[in-house]
């Protein structure tokens, strides 16, 4: 059987990490351009009230900032997109704080945090602050956390959705939990895809990994230590133009993807 | 819709392990809900339906990298009712690379993380795990459907769904797609969660715990009783014939706070339409719906009146949570057994615990049992962050 190829429009395209707190800072130093001066250490996403916005976990910030970018990118209203969320750990200090709290003092949980605790906490933050009934989803497959996100993404377009918002992130690692499982930083991508219209066009074709990956580009070298990296290598080339990567799947699956522009 | 056929289903919960383990408990009206006796040290006064014998499972060697309560509870449940044969018979058929595997799941193996630091070690670079809980993949979520990939040879796509309380109903609707989308032939889907401190304390902060076994819709129910579980279906390309089938399926968002429902059940009653939807029915021809049913006040009035607002009198609603307590990310899949259930035997299970009607029940939310042919059968399941799955099974 020949494999099966399933593709969608790029109609809009969210970034933040540190240092490159959007998709043109991001863009711009994937073409070899310099990291902008006084980028913030924060994402502020603005889908949120400010008093809200203070307090977002890390995980929850950067995800409604990529995500809002995103649509303004694919001029498309937040309300009517389904979404999917994924992410390699969720919020690994939210997830450090309980493991601690209940080992010290487990009746003193805050449950703000506790609710916060769920890995569809941004999936959640999303649909208020959007105002969206549509359907979002989070999943996470370890290493193959983008991907499979992307997999789902796109057999949501085959069967007859028209567009969605696909969101990828992951934060920064702390206490001894940050020691067993590592990610630096706090990244975050978004992208809306459409069944047709303009934009460049993505084939994914899920198969065995074996095959040589091309060298890491700069956004990938810039971020490497982050949970999220293995979204980057497709961030990469639809900065640099490139017509190809390949996305680790998980497990030895790999998911080629072309660009067609 | 196309119907796809599910060919293998099995439930392990506090009732016992597989699906005649329910089947009895469900005919005898015997609750799995015991008083808490989990964890060391002072405990939660309250109810919790635990399955007996976790502990002592042991997983086969080569899969000792991802041991820990959750996957002990997968593996115990994936040998109930000839999962692990089928899975891998479908393997054969298709092809391993063309069977996906979707779990879902709240909490997946957080337990290991906890017990970790209970025994924090210390070394130069500050407190560490001690070594024998120096495993990523058990503090990660898709510890889940890592394990259960790795542990019946499956090779297709592979994901864990983590959407709190509504996961291991969502696993089905994405393996329907995975299938129409023509990616895969068939999917194991499924859903584990375990006992662990996290949603004990957690749920009690939110001071959605009661201290006496959960009695949903009753008029005077304080809340709920947490549980844990794990169940396992097979579902893959219909061919003509007898047999269980998935006919729909329905998500949906509330929009309006992260762990309260919307107040008029908005968001349920889209996810209810949507499924019946896909499944070519109207409301008047579903026959049982397992509802969500948790025993908090708040939860159960909104489903309520959902029920009330969509479904004539002639449904049978009700909910199995007083039998099971509330599996979190299993609720999912252990409900949608009982609805495969109900369409095989014809039991309709009433809500246990319940006696006095929260007055905004419709006659749709039953507590007796009823013997009637089923030809549909629906599961709610609805979850933190406002997200809602509501799924049809039917027969061919």
């Amino acid at each position: 059987m020949s494999p099966i190829v399933l593709s969608a429009r790029i109609a809009g395209i969210g970034f933040w990490c540190r240092g490159l707190p959007s998709w043109a800072a991001a863009q711009a130093y994937a073409q070899g351009g310099e990291l902008p001066p006084d980028a913030p250490n924060k994402p502020s996403p603005q889908l949120l009230a400010p008093n809200e916005r203070r307090r977002a976990p890390e995980t929850v910030a950067v995800a409604l900032d990529v995500a809002l970018a995103a649509c303004h990118d694919a001029q498309r209203d937040p309300k009517q997109l389904p979404s999917v969320f994924t992410s390699t750990h969720g919020d690994l200090a939210i997830t450090d704080y309980m493991c601690r709290q209940l080992a010290d003092d487990p009746a003193g949980i805050s449950p703000i945090r506790f609710h916060n605790s769920v890995h569809n906490a941004a999936a959640g933050y999303w649909t208020i602050g959007a105002e969206t009934h549509a359907p979002a989803t989070a999943l996470s497959a370890f290493h193959g956390s983008f991907a499979q996100g992307l997999l789902e993404a796109l057999t949501q377009l085959a069967t007859g959705t028209d567009a969605l918002l696909l969101v990828g992130y992951d934060s920064q690692s702390t206490g001894p939990l940050g020691r067993v499982s590592h990610s630096q930083g706090l990244l975050g991508g978004a992208l809306v895809l459409t069944g047709d219209g303009d934009g460049p066009l993505l084939r994914a074709t899920l198969g065995t990994a074996g095959q040589d990956r091309s060298p890491a580009g700069r956004l990938e070298h810039h971020a490497a230590g982050n949970a999220m990296a293995p979204m980057l290598p497709l961030f990469d080339a639809l900065a640099s133009g490139a017509m190809h990567c390949r996305l680790d799947a998980g497990n030895g699956a790999q998911l080629h993807v072309e660009i067609v522009r | 819709m196309t119907p796809l056929a599910i060919t293998a289903y099995t439930a392990t919960t506090a009732l016992g392990a597989g699906r005649q383990a329910q089947i009895n408990a469900l005919d005898q009206r015997r609750s799995g809900l015991r008083r808490n006796d989990f964890g060391h040290g002072p405990r939660l006064d309250c109810w919790i339906g635990r399955v007996d014998g976790v502990e002592d499972v042991q997983l086969p060697a080569e899969l000792a990298q991802w041991d820990c309560r959750n996957n002990r509870l997968a593996w115990l449940a994936l040998q109930q009712d000839g999962l692990v044969e089928a899975a891998k018979d479908a393997a054969r058929r298709y092809g391993a690379a063309r069977v996906a595997v979707v779990m879902g799941t709240s909490t997946s193996s957080i337990g290991a993380s906890e017990e970790a630091y209970t025994r924090l070690e210390h070394d130069a670079g500050g407190e560490h795990f001690p070594e024998d809980l120096q495993r990523p993949i058990v503090h990660t979520p898709h510890s889940l459907g890592d394990f259960v990939q790795h542990a019946t040879g499956l090779a297709g796509p592979c994901m864990t769904v983590a959407t709190a309380c509504s996961s291991s109903a969502k696993v089905f609707a994405q393996a329907a797609r995975l299938i129409e989308a023509g990616l895969v032939d068939a999917a194991l889907v499924g859903g584990v969660d375990t006992l662990c401190g996290s949603v004990l304390y957690g749920f009690n902060s939110l001071q959605l715990v009661s201290v006496n076994q959960c009695k949903p819709f009753d008029a005077t129910r304080d809340g709920l009783s947490l549980g844990e579980a794990g169940g396992f279906a097979l579902v893959e390309r219909a061919e003509a014939g007898a047999g269980l089938q998935l006919r729909g399926y329905g998500e949906s968002s509330d929009a309006h706070h992260m762990s309260a429902p919307h107040p008029q059940g908005l968001g349920a009653q889209l996810a209810m339409r949507d499924a019946l939807a896909r499944a070519g029915i109207d409301a008047a021809q579903l026959d049982y719906l397992n509802l969500h049913g948790t025993s908090t006040p708040a939860n159960d009035s909104v489903e309520a009146i959902a029920v009330a607002a969509m479904f004539p009198d002639s449904l049978h609603a009700a909910s199995t949570k007083a039998w099971t307590g509330h599996t979190l990310g299993a609720a999912g899949i252990v409900e949608s057994v009982f609805a495969l259930i109900a369409l095989d035997t014809g039991h309709l299970p009433g809500t246990l615990n319940s006696t006095i009607p929260d007055p905004v029940c419709g006659p749709q939310i039953r507590f007796a049992p009823e013997r009637r042919m089923v030809r549909y059968a629906m599961n709610n399941s609805f979850g933190f962050g406002g997200n809602n799955c509501a799924l049809v099974f039917g027969r061919a």
